[in-house]
């Protein structure tokens, strides 16, 4: 269907008009996500997309369960009303997890889908179509709507007029160009700008691994980084090493990491030509930076001696990497501010890292997880916790 | 310093064989490389990041390539801004970044001299009528030269005589084209113009009007690429059986080349050839570790030219996929290497959760 001037089509539900707010991890929602999560495992079709069974793995039963957990205090909540969501067009699943959030918040859902024709898109639709349709969640139908249609046209605008929480995902020039559109006087934003990741590893750490190991942490990397390109905000731009004696262990480490991407990232001509422009565009604006150390052109790595300011800035897609040596991660002291999101480390205690964080009471990272765990969405994200800025308190003790 | 290319001129541009054209060739470039590097300072740090050292170069493919789009990135100048004599912009579609490419005096009289001692071995060395397929607006802003308007500048310090046949809005301006087949049918001309510009608005305006041309000795130049017209299923075949039909015409001679390489352009001989002179050389490069390819295997074209002095442009890697098909051996009898375009690379579905990064790939 090609969308022009003011069509719109409805993927899965129709126009949400009267609906009651639930409250956050309401047992319908619970149930809908398990069925939801179930059906996917079951669906042969969806067996070829990793990203698919990601979203079934976060729907399944005992994860939702145990999210609720944690979430659950002695306040009374509701949903706030609508959330409008504006997904990234760049990421196939992103629009669903995005919904899920919306609903375990207790919430009705308008969710603009990426205009791109991604097979997961369909697929999820489809699914989400089918247990929609049982009678059971008649309730959730009608809070649901995903949406496709032309950026020029005026829906944006219509259901911004009708939201009390627009969720903007897509980096700061979308954001910057859906908030010249305006929301009603109290309803809210949440929006996911252009961050800043990297990475922290340990090299004693590492040679300590027997070599299926190293191929597992390597394989988590290349999971952070080339499988969405390294152009998520959460993938790691620049790599630490705490040094070791033997200074082995990064190299067993960028071997194993260079083996596996030959063989699996899907690397066109043109992004050969885009890292080698983008290694050369930033010698050219960060002549600080190191010599360019590469066997071909799957993995680029560059030195950096002395860290800068507007490291943040320096930036690599498809397998460019920058690397520095620390003895403690306390060193970026001078440099973090409010655009660093993920760190993402091996071989040290989340806890001391965050400690390090708050205790400098640093400006940003907001996000400190395992390597391999860089893309995984959860509730709480990008420094927000989701259910509760999408929902409303309604009485407390 | 720079050694002139003055003794070059007393050569045949396409009379050397692969290797003495190679020495004289890698004298050049590394000379300009040396030169880019003390006058151009963005120039000199990327050498140095990218680990140039000039004794481990052997031959004229070891001169380290450059990536063409940074041209669209920065200002980039190996010599003093008091010194630049015109900017040459690439004709980039609306919204996207252009190319700025800045020109002293010395490097823009090469471009020219070279343009046109490479055109006298395809149209001989007399001045020619040129019926230019474009409006005069094409060259009206002189400071800002696209590369629409540069190449038409050129030509027209040699023609005879320039007509154009387009008006400001691009409409066909009968008048002149009639005044320019009655004055020169029979005799030989040049017909300029970018492919998709003669295509839409010559032939098919001709057509519209029912208008036939006699024009058989002219030469129709073309360049600008064939992805339009091949979106349009029209083919080199066709195009040139269209031509022939309403205007007569029985010589064609497309060229590639870029803003970013001006002057060193590449002609298509008789045999269908696109044709390097002494003055570049092409070489075709494996995306997977920019080893070079053998002839006959397709690649990504990476361009080197003796030309460029005032910016550093002397090679380049491009984003044109092409291949080349022998060299030395053309049956035209041209020496050198020549070769055929396939095209840009493809571009890639950029994965990723910002958007604006897509928008600018």
């Amino acid at each position: 269907m090609i969308l022009m001037g003011n069509d719109i089509e409805y993927l899965v539900g129709g126009e949400v008009e009267k609906f009651s707010p639930l409250v956050p991890y309401s047992d319908l929602v619970c149930d809908f996500l398990s069925d939801l999560s179930s059906e996917i495992f079951k669906d042969e079709r969806c067996k070829a997309f990793p990203d698919i069974i990601s979203v079934a793995f976060f729907a399944r039963q005992g994860n939702i369960r145990r999210l609720k957990k944690s979430f659950l205090d002695d306040k009374f909540r509701l949903g706030k009303g609508l959330a409008f969501h504006i997904t990234p067009s760049n990421i196939p699943v992103q629009f669903i997890f995005s919904y899920f959030f919306g609903l375990l918040a207790g919430n009705a859902n308008v969710v603009r889908v990426p205009s791109k024709n991604f097979p997961q898109i369909n697929l999820l639709c489809d699914i989400t179509n089918k247990i929609l349709s049982r009678s059971a969640y008649r309730e959730l139908y009608n809070m649901t709507a995903f949406v496709r249609y032309d950026r020029a046209s005026d829906w944006t605008k219509f259901f911004s007029a009708k939201c009390q929480v627009r969720l903007i995902w897509g980096g700061d020039a979308t954001i910057e160009s859906i908030r010249k559109i305006p929301i009603p006087p109290r309803s809210t934003e949440l929006v996911f700008a252009d961050r800043y990741s990297l990475a922290l590893f340990d090299e004693a750490a590492l040679e300590n691994l027997n070599e299926r190991d190293i191929v597992k942490v390597a394989q988590n990397f290349y999971n952070d980084t080339y499988l969405a390109d390294q152009n998520a905000c959460s993938s790691p731009q620049l790599i630490l090493w705490r040094k070791s004696a033997t200074a082995k262990g990064r190299k067993i480490f960028w071997e194993a990491v260079e083996k596996l991407a030959g063989e699996r990232y899907d690397f066109p001509p043109i992004k050969a030509t885009g890292k080698y422009t983008d290694f050369c565009k930033n010698a050219i604006k960060f002549p600080k930076t190191g010599t360019l150390t590469k066997n071909n052109n799957v993995l680029y790595r560059a030195d950096i001696s002395e860290l800068f300011e507007g490291l943040e800035d320096l930036r690599g897609k498809f397998g460019l990497f920058y690397e520095h040596d620390v003895d403690s991660l306390e060193e970026l002291k001078d440099f973090v501010n409010e655009k660093y999101q993920t760190l993402t480390y091996f071989g040290f205690s989340p806890l001391e890292l965050a400690e390090i964080v708050v205790n400098n009471r640093w400006r940003g990272i907001d996000r400190i997880i395992p390597v391999g765990k860089a893309l995984d969405v959860g509730v709480i994200w990008d420094g927000y916790d989701l259910i509760g800025q999408m929902s409303r308190i309604v009485y407390h003790e | 310093m720079l050694e002139d290319l003055k003794s070059w001129f007393s050569i045949n541009p396409y009379s050397l064989k692969a290797k003495e054209k190679e020495e004289l060739l890698k004298a050049r470039l590394l000379s300009l490389t040396e030169h880019h590097r003390k006058k151009c300072s963005e120039y000199a740090n990327f050498l140095r990041l990218i680990d140039f050292d000039n004794k481990k170069i052997s031959t004229a493919a070891d001169i380290p390539f450059f990536p063409v789009r940074l041209f669209k990135e920065y200002e980039l100048l190996s010599m003093d801004r008091s010194e630049v004599f015109k900017v040459m912009t690439s004709s980039g579609t609306t919204g996207q970044k252009v190319s700025k490419i800045f020109l002293d005096k010395a490097t823009a009289m090469l471009q020219q001299q070279v343009m046109l001692r490479l055109l006298s071995s395809f149209l001989g060395s007399k001045r020619l009528p040129m019926l230019v397929i474009d409006s005069p607006q094409v060259i009206k802003d002189r400071k800002l030269f696209s590369a629409r308007g540069a190449t038409v500048i050129g030509l027209s310090f040699t023609a005879r005589e320039t007509i154009y046949a387009l008006n400001d809005d691009m409409s066909l301006n009968m008048d002149n084209v009639n005044y320019f087949c009655e004055k020169y049918t029979g005799q030989r001309s040049l017909i300029f113009g970018f492919t998709f510009i003669v295509w839409q608005h010559l032939y098919k305006e001709l057509l519209k009007r029912n208008i036939k041309l006699n024009l058989p000795e002219a030469f129709l130049m073309t360049g600008g690429g064939w992805k339009k017209l091949t979106s349009e299923s029209v083919t080199r075949q066709v195009f040139k059986s269209k031509f022939n039909e309403t205007c007569g015409i029985r010589h064609f001679l497309d060229h590639y080349g870029m803003v970013e390489q001006t002057g060193c352009s590449y002609f298509e001989c008789g045999h269908g050839h696109l044709h390097v002179s002494i003055y570049s050389d092409m070489f075709i490069r494996d995306y997977k570790n920019f080893s070079l390819k053998k002839n006959g295997e397709a690649g990504i074209i990476q361009l080197v030219s003796a030309l460029p002095q005032s910016y550093p442009g002397h090679s380049l890697l491009t984003e044109d996929e092409g291949i080349i098909l022998g060299e030395d051996d053309c049956p035209c009898g041209r020496k050198g290497k020549y070769f055929e375009i396939l095209g840009r690379l493809k571009s890639a579905e950029l994965r990723g959760c910002s958007d604006t990064y897509a928008t600018k790939f």
